[in-house]
């Protein structure tokens, strides 16, 4: 009997063991599929991977066609230049989302070969990022946000001189082969202003900005001092939620400005637009168009259009033209690269008419160069009195 | 000094609603002597299924729905990991936080392709124009009901003692006829559903709309509350309050022109400094849950 326990006990205990090994192994097994997968989609693992998702889910029919049958040396090969969008961001974020757009938009129209990858969101996954696809995939040239990686990305770049770059980036360009650009939306920022300080009541304006960097605080500031056109009582309130990306963050922040007594919001970053639903307060949108989001709140929006810019690279790539160089001004109003949404004056007070010409003036003037915003990078602070 | 007391205790209701759902789900599996750390991504799944659910169905009802749902089943799994097949529940914990992010992640861009996200039908607020009273349907259920239930399941019933036996001293709770493994799965199932209810709660009444990383670190905090707590109930709804009121407080302070010469760094801070020091001096001599972390074999 005891012979006959022992043998059998020592298999009932081995059994699930076993039987536990093979599940863990299938689930771990299970996991690593389904985020290597994800990996693929953000492109920033592997070179196979990202191409075979941004060639099937992301650019557009035909292109994905050649770049599918191109193999690795597409770039040099075909017509069409391939082009890569080397994102920091996840896509859904709306600065990179912009680039983005403007990318794809070239694409579907049949001028390039567009293949991105995104959530690069540090200096070595960047780093690893770019010089995977630049030895493997050799793309004519690459387009990003240097943002969070300025150092890393020039270094890369110094290393392909062959290959043109162009980044968002707070810094100045470096020869022979890194472009700058950045969203210059100070032109529709003081307009939006403007308009801002002419349709508050309690003379308090509520600004929820990402965090005190060049390229918020220069549409930060310039919003204030449009406000200062034409309301020389107002105070303008700035929070930074120090973060590029946090809606209920943005909403919290905007919700805590009405309380301090603001009536009039500029959404610089997601999340305000939710909060002046709530509070049926007239807000300002930002990077696209947001009347859809709360047609009765939303009296305009500071839209940016990177088409110029990506237009004018690819010019002077078709000439053989395209070298180093600042590509700021493609983002200017006057150049097509940023504008004023169309004025919504179905909002709680609605906007008078004597408003909306003082507006479409300033804003002839800054078309026809009569008028320059000025351009001021420090960062403001939480609450601006115009008037002092 | 100019504070708007009522917003403040209308953001501190507002803010802490999630945190305090989260919270409670978290004591309820600690409890049981599991250590979730699946919160953060069981949070996450909440808020996005809870869009889904919304926005195929057209009814933020729906959207709650189909977040419980996936809450018990990311609770499920970590059951199936840490009862069933008794992992480390550290990386167990982690490893689905990370597991059911990325598949959110996955599935929102292969839906909506990485553009902005529809917007859903959402909560509407009850007495919208009521100074502190002006909330979510879902915060008054909460702190109403989820909780005093919560507290008195726990306290009074058969299935609370049970789940503190179980979490205390397993072989005690085996030897008196209760399933170990049973009543940690449950505990793991309904503490996952209220986590995905906070997480909904960001998707379907705060935002009405999805967007990546939406839960920003909520789920590491409840853990935090539920230590400085020391797993009780109130505590955590208290610790959650303070939390969420600190923070209401710093927006407001951060723009006021008395407080200009701090810092926003230390503004934004402050919330967590105040949780880190809560639990510095609350957390000496903390007694965890006797099985606290333990996987329970019969021997």
């Amino acid at each position: 009997m005891r012979a006959g326990l022992l043998p059998e006990s020592r298999h009932t205990r081995r059994r699930p063991r076993f039987t536990r090994g093979l599940v863990v192994t299938s689930v771990a097994a299970a996991a690593a599929l389904v985020l290597a997968a994800c990996g693929g989609t953000t492109g920033s693992t592997t070179t196979s991977s990202s191409s075979s998702d941004s060639g099937s889910s992301s650019s557009g029919g035909s292109a994905s066609g050649e770049s599918s049958s191109g193999g690795p040396s597409t770039g040099a090969s075909t017509d069409k230049p391939l082009v890569y969008g080397v994102f920091a961001t996840p896509l859904e974020e709306p600065w990179d989302g912009a680039v983005h757009q403007a990318l794809q938009a070239a694409a579907d129209a049949g001028e390039i070969v567009y293949k991105h990858t995104d959530n690069n969101d540090s200096d070595d996954k960047m780093t690893r990022t770019l010089t995977d696809l630049l030895t493997n995939e050799k793309p004519a040239i690459v387009f990003g946000d240097a943002f969070s990686s300025e150092d890393a990305i020039r270094a890369v770049a110094k290393d392909y001189p062959k290959v043109q770059f162009a980044f968002g980036s707070g810094n100045d360009p470096v020869d022979p082969n890194f472009s700058t650009f950045d969203n210059w939306l100070q032109d529709p920022a003081y307009l939006a202003g403007m308009l801002a300080g002419g349709v508050t009541k309690s003379n308090t304006i509520g600004v929820v900005a990402a965090m005190p960097i060049p390229e918020v605080d220069r549409i930060v500031n310039a919003f204030i001092k449009g406000v200062a056109e034409t309301n020389s009582k107002a105070t303008v309130k700035v929070t930074f939620i120090n973060s590029f990306f946090d809606p209920t963050t943005a909403k919290q922040a905007a919700l805590a400005q009405v309380a301090q007594g603001a009536d009039v919001l500029f959404a610089e970053r997601d999340g305000v637009i939710e909060a002046a639903k709530e509070k049926n307060l007239p807000v300002i949108g930002m990077m696209v168009d947001q009347k859809s989001q709360a047609p009765k709140n939303v009296m305009t929006s500071l839209v940016w259009n990177m088409r110029p810019t990506v237009e004018e690279v690819l010019k002077e790539f078709k000439a053989g033209t395209l070298h180093s160089q600042n590509l700021g001004q493609y983002s200017y109003m006057k150049n097509g690269g940023s504008s004023l949404a169309p004025i919504n004056t179905d909002i709680p007070g609605g906007i008078p008419q004597a408003l909306i010409d003082k507006v479409t003036a300033k804003q002839k003037a800054i078309m026809d160069g009569t008028f320059t915003t000025p351009i001021d990078e420090k960062a403001p602070a939480g609450s601006t009195t115009v008037g002092q | 000094m100019t504070i708007a007391y009522l917003a403040l205790l209308t953001a501190m209701l507002t803010t802490a609603t999630p945190l305090v759902l989260a919270a409670l789900g978290e004591v309820i599996t600690e409890r049981a002597g599991i250590l979730n750390l699946g919160i953060e991504g069981t949070m996450y799944v909440g808020a996005f299924t809870g869009f889904l659910g919304a926005e195929l169905f057209g009814s933020a009802w729906w959207g709650l729905l189909i977040a419980i749902v996936a809450g018990v089943l990311a609770g499920l799994l970590m059951a199936v990991l840490t009862v069933t097949l008794g992992v480390n529940q550290h990386v167990a914990g982690i490893g689905t936080t990370l597991l059911l992010i990325a598949a959110c992640d996955f599935t929102s861009r292969l839906k909506y392709g990485g553009g902005t996200l529809p917007q859903i039908p959402k909560f509407g607020q009850l007495f919208a124009d009521v100074p502190v009273a002006s909330q979510f349907l879902l915060t008054y259920v909460t702190f109403l009901v989820i909780v005093p239930a919560a507290w008195y399941a726990l306290r009074a019933t058969g299935m609370g003692l049970k789940l503190g036996a179980v979490g205390e001293n397993p072989e005690a709770a085996d030897a008196a006829g209760i399933s170990v493994a049973r009543v940690r799965y449950a505990a793991l199932a309904i503490g996952g559903a209220l986590m995905a209810m906070g997480g909904a709660f960001l998707s379907l009444a705060m935002l009405g709309s999805f967007t990546l990383n939406i839960t920003n670190g909520r789920g590491w905090v409840a853990i935090a509350l539920v230590i400085f707590a020391r797993w009780r109930v109130w505590p955590a709804v208290a610790g959650g309050l303070l939390f969420a009121a600190v923070d209401a407080l710093q927006l407001q302070l951060v723009v006021t022109p008395e407080f200009a010469a701090v810092p926003r760094e230390v503004m934004i801070a402050l919330p967590y400094l105040v949780v880190i020091i809560a639990l510095a001096v609350s957390g000496r001599n903390l007694r965890y849950p006797g099985a606290y972390l333990q996987p329970y074999r019969r021997t």
